[in-house]
């Protein structure tokens, strides 16, 4: 067995090269079949012009009375778009003078940089500091198997390209910050916020207000979706809306509550259409207005929301927020919300075992009960064994149960004459909830309690990799 | 008067899970028009069953709540002051973050 694991780990990590060779291939070649169609026109272009004896632009665009400046490869390209009454070729042509920045390449950024890269924008730019995870390509669209592993900005980039080899793309693989944004965001005409966290989506609307750039703003959760464009023509910014940051307990991540990949898809794809419209000139954008998606009942409802708020510490009128203060501002302090989850550190050492600690108890069959604090739903994912399901939030109402699952362990150990109380382990998904937990009973007396480091994430990292995460 | 209150956004976890609540909510005494303010607190005691604070902060919504009467956002009706008629429709949503 050992030895068959460890020569399919290679097989994989073998597989994982090849397969990314053969995307950078295929990439290569798309470019060069793209250049060669681009020559092709040109020389075309050449043929065309000479016989109406005109001279020809050395970047192929015919100047025979085309006052729009489309090749006739961006017209072929493009043509669905221009044959539209609503849309037409100088909608198209605004399109490809201007520039949009996508903030996020995840569930939203996905759909949004794939219509964004195919409908022709002049320069779209990514930025990402996140990796590609087997976990995100449930919903993450943008992204292939063989880029697990590798910076989502390479691979959305990669995808882009090889949509749409005829635009510019600038890649950022980083972190948005406070030291970096107003550089990075300047160099675009529109923005479009598809983050994940409260911390950003105010850093991002506060850095608009400053540039004077619109934002296109998305949100996804569960089943749930919401879009709006902000800091639009006098229209209403972030903090308009929200001037003050909602508790921590009610920011949840994708991560931990969960998201059906299609309801971020088609939020996704609503800011790529609203980004267009932006662009173009075209239509009437959804700023003052908020569209909310409800995927379960099938719902969606627009609603009017406030316009520009006079008293908004950013873009009211007597604001005095500036680019200085812009940099030295801190988010995560100002929303409690961390930009990068870390881990919880609540409890003394002492209270707390490692994975590795926990295996040698189940080998040395040390009588303990597990409580595994999860919520249900969790729990019926996967579990270790021999296991106590009471989620944390439960935990209080319940705690009879934990009584009396000791108390059994106890008189079954009476039975076999040793004298040890049955310690009380408790599990989470990551090791947080769990100290939680730890801190709760050990008030109310269970002293035995301790906590699993890291959780059952640690658990499949360092004693059974064969144990499923999530 | 007759009112469908929605939930959305997270805080119908607050009521049972239920997102739309078809209400009957009557004038106090001696009251002549229902406003928001009093409705708040109408749904504080009849329908929130857990965590109140998720919903309410003072004598208003907490943070990060936007509340439409008829698809409207009501910072444009006078917020608390907003008198509402019976067959209203008002919505309740956090706002959401993720991505």
């Amino acid at each position: 067995m050992e030895a068959n694991g460890g020569d399919s780990s290679a097989i994989v990590r073998e597989l994982k090269e090849l397969k990314l060779q053969k995307a950078e291939l295929e990439h290569r070649i798309s470019a060069l079949e793209a250049k060669l169609q681009d020559t092709a026109a040109l020389e075309r272009s050449v043929a065309v012009s000479n016989g109406c004896s005109v001279v020809p632009k050395a970047s192929g665009t015919i100047e025979n009375g085309l006052e729009h400046g489309l090749s006739p490869d961006e017209i072929y390209r493009y043509s669905r778009q221009l044959l539209l009454p609503s849309f037409g070729v100088e909608a198209q042509s605004n399109l490809l003078k201007s520039s949009v920045l996508v903030i996020g390449a995840g569930g939203l950024g996905s759909p949004a940089l794939l219509y964004l890269a195919a409908c022709g924008l002049g320069r779209l730019g990514i930025i990402d500091h996140d990796v590609v995870e087997l976990n995100n390509m449930h919903r993450q669209i943008i992204h292939t198997e063989a880029f697990i592993g590798h910076p989502k900005v390479k691979s959305a980039a990669a995808a882009c390209r090889s949509i749409n080899s005829t635009i510019k793309i600038d890649e950022y693989v980083e972190a948005l910050r406070t030291s970096n944004a107003l550089e990075i965001l300047s160099q675009y005409d529109i923005i479009v916020d598809a983050t994940d966290n409260p911390p950003s989506r105010y850093m991002i609307s506060d850095c608009c207000v400053l540039l004077g750039k619109p934002l296109v703003s998305g949100a996804a959760l569960g089943m749930e979706g919401q879009l709006t464009v902000y800091n639009h023509k006098g229209g209403p910014c972030y903090r308009c809306l929200f001037p003050t940051p909602p508790p921590t307990t009610a920011c949840q991540r994708c991560s931990d509550s969960g998201v059906l990949g299609v309801v971020p898809g088609v939020i996704g794809c609503l800011q790529a259409l609203e980004t267009i419209k932006l662009a173009s000139l075209v239509g009437e954008p959804l700023s003052e207005r908020m569209l909310l998606f409800d995927a379960l009942s099938a719902r969606i409802r627009i609603v009017k929301i406030r316009g520009r708020s006079s008293q908004c510490t950013v873009c009211g009128d007597n604001s005095s927020f500036n680019k200085q203060q812009f940099r030295d501002f801190d988010y995560e302090d100002f929303t409690q919300f961390p930009l990068f989850a870390g881990p919880l550190n609540l409890l003394p050492q002492e209270s707390r075992i490692n994975s590795k600690e926990f295996k040698e108890i189940l080998e040395r069959k040390q009588q303990h009960v597990l409580l595994d604090v999860r919520p249900a739903h969790h729990y019926k994912i996967v579990s270790l064994p021999d296991s106590l399901n009471i989620p944390l939030a439960n935990l209080e109402a319940r705690l009879d149960e934990l009584t009396s699952a000791l108390k059994e362990k106890q008189e079954g150990h009476a039975s076999t004459g040793s004298c040890t109380n049955p310690c009380i382990y408790v599990v989470c998904r990551r090791g947080n909830d769990s100290q939680r937990a730890v801190e709760y009973l050990r008030d109310w007396g269970f002293d035995s309690a301790k906590d699993i480091i890291g959780g059952l994430e640690a658990w499949a990292a360092d004693v059974n990799p064969n144990f499923p995460t999530y | 008067m007759q009112l469908t209150l929605e939930f959305g956004g997270g805080l119908e976890l607050l009521c049972d899970s239920e997102k739309i609540h078809k209400v009957n909510v009557d004038l106090p005494n001696g009251v002549e028009e229902l406003t928001m303010k009093d409705l708040l607190s109408w749904v504080r005691t009849n329908v929130i069953k857990e965590r109140p604070e998720m919903f309410i902060k003072g004598d208003t919504v907490r943070p990060g709540v936007l509340v439409l009467v008829n698809d409207c956002d009501w910072e444009l009706s006078g917020q608390l002051e907003t008198t509402i008629e019976d067959k209203d429709v008002i919505v309740f949503i956090s706002t959401l973050h993720g991505g």
